[in-house]
């Protein structure tokens, strides 16, 4: 029956009674099928059922009232209905927005309207409710929404607060306008509006209107009724997660509330509580005996019988203290000493046929095996486990899996019992299950089934299509990839389907880890192993690189490896090489990064040849493709291009000198001062060439004499000032020694791809401490200043690279070093494999070799620094239990002004502070680059509290950006500033 | 913290009540709906309840032609969770006799005020049906 809605009289017209009685009957019918099935007791015998038939007696009520006129029992009208209805009944999304878009239109009119009846307006405000839960923007009714909350009617006031929480969030205008009424009814002697206008509080206050009601909401802590000191707990809960610093001096409130008689009051505090411990665990160890107290009365059913639930006393009360004294017990022996019995209690009495047992029976294995382990415990818990993993019900399955992936950390052998349950939940169609197997898969990993796994779980990967978890699963098989690899091979074949289909996702880093690892090989200083590799990952490679759509992280490491080892072993012929190198970038010739390794590789393959004497001439289509490249719109494949061709003339031993054989991960050194140059020099300086000034010491004449009597307070007009003109404290001016070289500037990293490793001319600069006393600015750690750049030290970066290579080849010495590690001949070929095999496989490898890769994991774990992107949490430690993530979110507020105005007085006191006279100076040094002279500026030197500083430290970073970086290339830039 | 948001969805994927703990716009809740409705419908009986979405899980519970998804972070006890909608329903049906959708849909804001005593911030806080209702019924008396 199609029902337009539209094709009724306005309101106020009188319809036949016997209409309007039909029609809803109708109406019933219509949603009979669907929508009066009773959501606890859905039978088919509902028609008989008697409560179908006082259903059918309360909408033919409505009916009648409808069709005297009034409003329904329901207090809707007929309109209302209609709308339901008529969206219930909407066969398709753009109908639905068909149906919505004109209520929309009708609403706007009607809704200006003066003089609007209140009950209508409230049902008027429920249809917005509608609109905005369907997806339509309901903003122009906004205002009466929060016009509504004035009202004075209990139910009409609720309903405004209501649809206010609904549709505002805390960062709305409207708000301001609220914040009035909400103080007010905080203060009402109706008990039930001031909990009305506390769950708004919850809701709508934030940072800046805090003050205007936490004092009366502290007040609130006392009063008498139980229902408003519950609220008013959650409403200073709710500001401690907006702003925390707000309720710092109210953390005694949430200790004493824990002690309310009521225990919907306590039950309450548990949430603020939990989450201030979360932050800080040693301020509340003296909790412990309470919350321990608490437990053991709710489970001994001290509370009112009204807190049952299923016959289990309080069950969520219980899991919220179980899952306070996890966090509590955590790491202390003590505490988790006087929880030991309580727990036992629980885990005794827990009724595992009901789901709300077995969650209580969870959440204690939880608790168990997060605190300091007690081994009467451990049983009861794997017994629990056992059955919940042999249960028929998914969802305990998954509980099962889940909690045996946290016992894990603690008894590492509890897994074997459960082999094929585990395997069958792998197995599974349900989605949900097989990703809950994998986690505990991945935190089972060891060499010994590393294998295994890992094909799995890549099999696995490979079928999800949704990105963010397949970024997460790829992430995974990579570290464990990493961790556990039993032989070079193996790796680099995993890596490389790894590679092969979610190569884009995963962090770069794991390319480049790869490259390196090919490229150091595994730490054995077997160059016949490592060449092995190298051979077979080349071959590898070959076999790949002609397929389509391989990820672009891929490419770039089929061609960094094919440049720089396809020739190596002889077996492929330099020209197959470079054929199959233009190939790739041709193919991919919108990849700009692509072809870039592309033509590297091809540079190292062409002065390989060169280098070791072979004639070799470059492929027609490699001449072609670096034509293209030196016309491409790419300034870096220009510059690659170009390099190519500079070198392609050059001799044997020149090639040998730039591109040597196998040098990846070779410090490039860098001699600062030049000195090979130093004879050249002395020639030239002989013959009358001009000694060199460095730049800060040029002032405005080229004598050499004045090198000695560089008077700081006598500047040039045209030079950059580098001092202070005025210095707040009278200091002697100490004789004249050079102020000493800036701060070298940091050089932008070369973006050579073909160099995993980082080039030892960039990183942080080493700031110089000043050598003088005078008064210059201090710019320690101030990357650009003015100055040229200049080379850091390469003796300290080349160090620290080294010592990162160390750690690289220690860490990945781990797995390989292990003497009886055989790849495992179990190989796991089709899915039907037997079930035991795959077990055995998984779970075995018994304690011997496990508590050898134990032990292997520590160090393994802790050294290497894992090249993933875990989303968020699992930290590279396998024997992660998933357990809460911190929550790091709620760190400290530091007001930044308090901090500034602490420098302040630092300075007031008559210090002299560096860094404040840093921010004198700049407010002084109007530096003007283009017009070369310096701002005569003031010869005060007041500091002045707030916004000056706040003006010096603006200027600062604007002067820094301004900072004029004269490049190398073009020493004539301010030659008329110097001359 | 702890729920993120509540949803009753009907089996044909359109949104009866919907509650969120966390501030998204229009558009993301559209979004967000229309995905999560989509994985929890398709599954069937015999699976879990419990279904991952990008870093929090969802779990959903069926009754008769209604759907109730809620949203939790990961360190969620999924199976309190699922008693808890279990609890919700209890507690609608004490309320209004045998509760079906279309109580929901022509009670949308009884609905929300009962929810709105049991979480506040995310968080449950009440679990007692007395201590629920007994606003409810009061305000009922006074209108």
């Amino acid at each position: 029956m199609v029902v337009t809605p539209f094709n009724f009289t306005c309101e106020g017209e009188s319809t036949p009674d016997h209409l309007i009685v039909t029609e809803l009957f109708d109406l019933v019918r219509e949603f009979e099928e669907r929508e009066s099935e009773a959501l606890l007791h859905p039978t088919e015998t509902l028609k008989s059922n008697n409560s179908y038939t006082a259903k059918l007696e309360q909408l033919k009520t409505i009916g009648r009232e409808l069709a005297m006129g009034s409003q329904g029992g329901f207090g809707q009208s007929k309109e209302f209905l209609d709308l339901v209805k008529s969206i219930g009944e909407a066969r398709s999304k753009s109908e639905e927005d068909r149906i919505v878009l004109h209520e929309i239109e009708m609403l706007k009119r009607r809704i200006n309207e003066p003089d609007i009846p209140k009950r209508k307006m409230k049902e008027y405000i429920i249809r917005l409710v509608y609109i905005e839960m369907l997806g339509h923007d309901a903003s122009f009714g906004y205002i009466h929404a929060v016009k509504m909350t004035h009202d004075d009617s209990l139910l009409l006031k609720r309903t405004g607060y209501l649809a206010v929480t609904l549709f505002l969030n805390e960062d709305h205008d409207l708000i301001i306008l609220i914040v009035n009424t909400i103080q007010k009814d905080l203060k009402s002697d109706n008990y039930l509006v001031v909990c009305a206008a506390l769950n708004a509080v919850c809701k709508l206050i934030n940072e800046e209107t805090i003050p205007a009601v936490i004092q009366q909401v502290v007040e609130l802590l006392g009063h008498p009724k139980e229902g408003v000191r519950k609220k008013a707990v959650m409403a200073l809960h709710s500001f401690y997660h907006r702003s925390p610093s707000s309720v710092n001096h109210l953390i005694s409130h949430f200790r004493k509330k824990l002690c309310d008689n009521d225990p919907g009051v306590m039950g309450a505090t548990l949430c603020p509580l939990y989450d201030l411990i979360i932050i800080d665990v040693n301020l509340y160890k003296d909790l412990v005996v309470s919350f321990v107290n608490i437990l053991k009365q709710v489970a001994e059913r001290r509370l009112p019988k009204s807190y049952d639930y299923h016959q289990t006393p309080a069950p969520f009360i219980q899991i919220k203290l179980l899952k306070t004294l996890a966090i509590l017990g955590s790491g202390d022996k003590k505490s988790s000493e006087q929880m030991y019995t309580v727990i036992g209690d629980i885990m005794r009495k827990s009724d595992t046929t009901s789901n709300i047992g077995n969650a209580i029976l969870y959440e204690c294995i939880c608790c168990i095996s997060s605190i300091q382990p007690s081994p009467k415990l451990l049983e009861t818990a794997a017994d629990s486990i056992a059955k919940f993993l042999k249960s028929e019900s998914h969802n305990l399955k998954y509980m099962g899996i889940d909690a045996l992936g946290r016992l894990i950390r603690i008894s590492p052998d509890i897994a074997e019992q459960h082999q094929l349950a585990v395997i069958d939940c792998l197995e599974d169609p349900d989605d949900t299950l097989k990703r809950k197997t994998f986690e505990l898969l991945y935190k089972m990993t060891k060499s010994s089934n590393v294998e295994v796994i890992v094909d799995r779980m890549i099999d696995y990967m490979i079928s999800i299509n949704d990105s963010h978890y397949k970024t997460e699963t790829a992430s995974r098989c990579v570290e464990l990839a990493e961790q556990f690899a039993p032989t070079n091979h193996w790796f680099i074949q995993t890596m490389n389907k790894v590679f092969q289909h979610a190569g884009d996702l995963v962090n770069p880093k794991v390319g480049h880890n790869l490259m390196r690892l090919i490229a150091e090989g595994f730490g054995e200083d077997d160059e016949s192993a490592d060449s092995q590799l190298r051979s077979s990952a080349v071959e590898s490679y070959l076999k790949i690189v002609d397929e389509p759509k391989l990820p672009s992280a891929f490419l770039q490491v089929i061609c960094w490896v094919l440049g720089e080892y396809g020739t190596a072993d002889g077996k492929y012929s330099a020209t197959y090489i470079s054929g199959k190198l233009c190939d790739v970038a041709e193919a991919h010739s919108s990849d700009d990064i692509v072809k870039a390794y592309a033509v590297t590789a091809l540079m190292k393959v062409y002065s390989f040849e060169k280098a070791a004497g072979r004639k070799f001439s470059l492929l027609p289509e490699c001449q072609t493709l670096l034509e293209e490249m030196c016309a491409s719109h790419s300034s870096d494949l220009q510059q690659r291009a170009y390099e190519f061709q500079a070198i392609l003339d050059l001799d044997a031993n020149a090639m040998d000198n730039i591109m040597p054989l196998d040098a990846s991960c070779e410090d490039i050194e860098i001699d600062k001062n030049l000195s090979f140059l130093d004879s050249y020099v002395h020639k030239s300086l002989e013959e009358g060439a001009e000694p060199y000034i460095p730049e800060n010491q040029r002032s405005g004449t080229l004598t050499v004499t004045n090198l000695g009597h560089h008077n700081p307070y006598d500047h040039p007009t045209h030079s950059l000032r580098f001092e202070a003109y005025e210095v707040p404290k009278p200091v002697v001016p100490p004789p004249t020694t050079f102020p000493t070289d800036l701060i070298p500037v940091s050089l932008p990293e070369p973006t050579y791809h073909h160099q995993p490793v980082q080039p030892t001319r960039s990183s942080a600069p080493v700031p110089e401490p000043p050598t003088s006393t005078e008064l210059r600015l201090r710019l320690d750690g101030v990357q650009k200043k003015w100055g040229k750049p200049a080379y850091s030290s390469s003796s300290a970066t080349s160090s620290s690279s080294t010592s990162n290579f160390d750690s690289g080849k220690t860490a990945v010495n781990g797995p390989t070093t292990q003497p009886d590690v055989r790849p495992r001949e179990t190989k796991h070929v089709e899915v039907s494999e037997e079930k035991q095999k795959l077990a055995a496989s998984l779970f075995g490898g018994t304690t011997s070799s496990t508590s050898r890769s134990e032990k292997k994991q520590q160090p393994v774990a802790a050294s290497k620094r894992p090249a993933t992107t875990a989303p968020p949490p699992p930290p590279p430690d396998l024997l992660d239990l998933g357990s809460e993530t911190t929550g790091s979110t709620y760190s400290s507020v530091v007001d930044p002004f308090k901090q500034l105005e602490s420098l302040l007085d630092m300075s007031q006191d008559g210090t002299t502070n560096g860094h404040n006279q840093n921010l004198v100076l700049n407010e002084k040094d109007g530096f003007n680059p283009a017009n070369g002279s310096p701002n005569p500026g003031t010869k005060t030197a007041t500091l002045t509290k707030g916004p000056s500083l706040k003006d010096a430290l603006d200027k600062d970073a604007l002067v820094r950006q301004m900072g004029v970086n004269p490049t190398s290339q073009n020493p004539n830039l301010f030659s008329d500033l110097m001359s | 913290m702890g729920i993120r948001f509540i949803l009753m969805v009907n089996k044909q994927g359109q949104t009866r009540l919907a509650q969120y703990y966390e501030y998204l716009t229009l558009e993301e809740r559209r979004a967000l709906e229309g995905e999560i409705v989509r994985k929890c419908l398709a599954r069937n009986e015999q699976q879990c309840s419990f279904v991952e979405h990008r870093n929090y899980k969802i779990v959903y519970r069926r009754y008769a032609s209604l759907f109730f998804l809620v949203g939790v972070d990961n360190e969620e006890n999924e199976l309190a969770i699922l008693e808890f909608i279990h609890l919700l329903v209890e507690t609608m049906d004490r309320h209004f006799g045998n509760v079906c959708e279309l109580d929901i849909m022509f009670h949308l804001e009884k609905a929300h005020f009962m929810l709105e005593e049991m979480v506040m911030n995310g968080c449950i806080v009440e679990t007692s049906k007395a201590n629920i209702l007994a606003p409810i019924q009061l305000m009922d008396k006074a209108s």
